[in-house]
């Protein structure tokens, strides 16, 4: 005998269903943290972006593949309101930005860690200076702010660099002040402009480590522009965790367990031509991918 | 502060002295045609405080600070750390460039009022080292020459010429577009429109100080 049910209230048993449909599958997780949907953006005749849509998952990294002059970097500055498109919608964590004004947007830049192409620091500020600048901005305790200064050069490694000035430091260093100083504050977004170009392969590697063990540690959501294939291979075929020790090890993906937190998103021309893991996009047999990818 | 005050002292300092003696050197044998040699002290001042002391200075200036300012913009712009800045919540205007104006604008006058003097002290020397006139009368006759409302006029001008340089400057920089070639265009964009503009503007600005404060009418 089936018990029968009669439902008094459709209303409050869709709600009913909606938690317990939750409970697995967690709204926080559903929700993708940064959201394009069909984006355009032209500057005077040359179209840099062709109806862009595309998200990113909570902890979860995007690499996005493309020639240089492409549009991966522009995709960063759109996510950051430092430019805005001619049409379509951008959300960071469900919230349309494409309307807000720059004061708005400045709380929106909050959740977001930025590394730029070069690092971008400030000459004139020392290491410590520069990784400070965002808590400062926000008047925060100067023993805080030391603190936190420190924790975020302990994490590159780099903490004897801190009363150095950035024209004292390699090309590597440079790039991993960067990162510390986009990590200040714990946010949950990080976006990465070609953090490795013109870097030797043992220091992007290094800088690969790093994305790795946020997005594995710490669960940051992030978008990597490259167009290196190490990168990728690095990204998206280890992961870190934690031996019995403690220490911080990586692992490369085997037979038992495929990284599904990491995709990878290839532009030509303003446009997606590809989405989804290395795996598919080694296998794929478009020749202008394939010439990517291998090179020939 | 430091760099746009103590920084263009010696440069500004030493145009303003050598106007001045250049000054003396050409009018005195005109005014002694006519006789009215004592007056070279009054043709000095009133040239220099009116006039050369406020646009010369800011020229040097606009070349020497309006350069410093665009590529150091110019650079911020090309390396990223402008947008690095807005990334992280600052507005770049009120870091950047607020500070920039306030010192160009608080700094230039007194440059200009320090290359004044000097214009006079190079005038009283080659009046007297040249033309054996003595000094007594040179400055005399200066003294006669000026009134308050010059005075005030000379410092009103480079306010305006500081506001100027600065939003050139700044605005230059900031719109750099086009890698360390762009910066070098930038630079010299910014000394070049500057420069222009000061000239513009001080004759506008000279009539309506003409106007609003009687200065040169008889």
């Amino acid at each position: 005998m089936h018990e029968v049910v009669t439902i008094a209230d459709p209303e409050s048993a869709a709600d009913e269903l909606a938690e317990f449909d939750g409970a697995i599958n967690s709204p926080y997780r559903a929700l993708p943290v940064i959201e394009f949907r069909d984006v355009h953006l032209a500057f005077d005749d040359k179209v840099i972006l062709d109806g862009i849509s595309f998200h990113v998952r909570r902890g979860e990294t995007k690499i996005i593949l493309g020639r240089s002059g492409g549009g991966k970097s522009t995709i960063i500055r759109l996510i950051l309101g430092l430019l805005k498109p001619d049409s379509g919608s951008i959300l960071i964590d469900g919230e349309d930005i494409t309307a807000l004004s720059e004061e708005e947007m400045m709380t929106v830049r909050r959740k977001i860690g930025m590394v730029f192409q070069e690092g971008a620091l400030f000459d004139s500020l020392s290491v410590y200076e520069n990784v400070a600048y965002r808590l400062r901005e926000l008047n925060v305790a100067e023993e805080e702010i030391e603190r936190e200064v420190r924790r975020m050069l302990r994490f590159v490694d780099l903490e004897d660099a801190i009363d150095k000035m950035p024209n004292e430091l390699s090309g590597g260093m440079r790039r991993r002040v960067g990162i510390a100083r986009a990590l200040v504050g714990d946010p949950e977004i990080v976006l990465y402009d070609e953090p490795t170009a013109g870097l030797d392969p043992p220091t992007a590697r290094t800088i690969c480590e790093l994305a790795i063990k946020l997005r594995d540690l710490q669960d940051v959501s992030s978008i990597f522009v490259t167009h290196e294939m190490n990168n990728v291979e690095y990204l998206s075929s280890e992961y870190a965790t934690v031996n019995e020790k403690g220490e911080v090890i990586f692992e490369a993906e085997g037979e038992r367990l495929c990284l599904i937190n990491t995709e990878v998103l290839m532009l030509r021309d303003g446009k997606i031509i590809f989405s989804g893991s290395d795996e598919k996009l080694r296998a794929s047999t478009d020749p202008y991918i394939r010439n990517f990818v291998f090179g020939k | 502060m430091d760099l746009i005050g103590v920084g263009s002292t010696p440069i500004v300092l030493l145009t303003g002295f050598f106007t001045g003696g250049v000054l003396v050197l050409q009018t005195f044998p005109t005014l002694e045609y006519y006789g009215v040699q004592s007056e070279s002290g009054r043709s000095v001042a009133t040239s220099l405080i009116r006039e050369l002391g406020p646009v010369l200075s800011a020229l040097m200036v606009s070349g020497r600070i309006g350069s410093a300012i665009a590529a150091e913009l110019g650079s911020m712009v090309v390396s990223q750390q402008i947008d690095a800045m807005r990334a992280f919540g600052t507005n770049p205007v009120r870091k950047l460039v607020l500070p920039r104006l306030i010192a160009l604008i608080s700094m230039l006058p007194l440059l200009t009022v320090a290359a004044d003097i000097f214009g006079l002290i190079g005038g009283a020397i080659v009046a007297s080292g040249i033309y054996n006139q003595e000094i007594s009368v040179f400055v005399n006759s200066a003294r006669n020459g000026i009134e308050f409302e010059d005075i005030l006029g000379g410092i009103i001008k480079p306010l305006f010429f500081g506001l100027v340089i600065g939003s050139v400057a700044c605005h230059k920089g900031l719109s750099t577009s086009g890698g360390t070639v762009g910066v070098g265009k930038s630079t010299t964009d910014s000394v070049v429109i500057s420069s222009i503009w000061v000239i513009i503007f001080d004759f506008f600005l000279s009539k309506a100080l003409q106007y609003l404060l009687g200065i040169g009418r008889f």
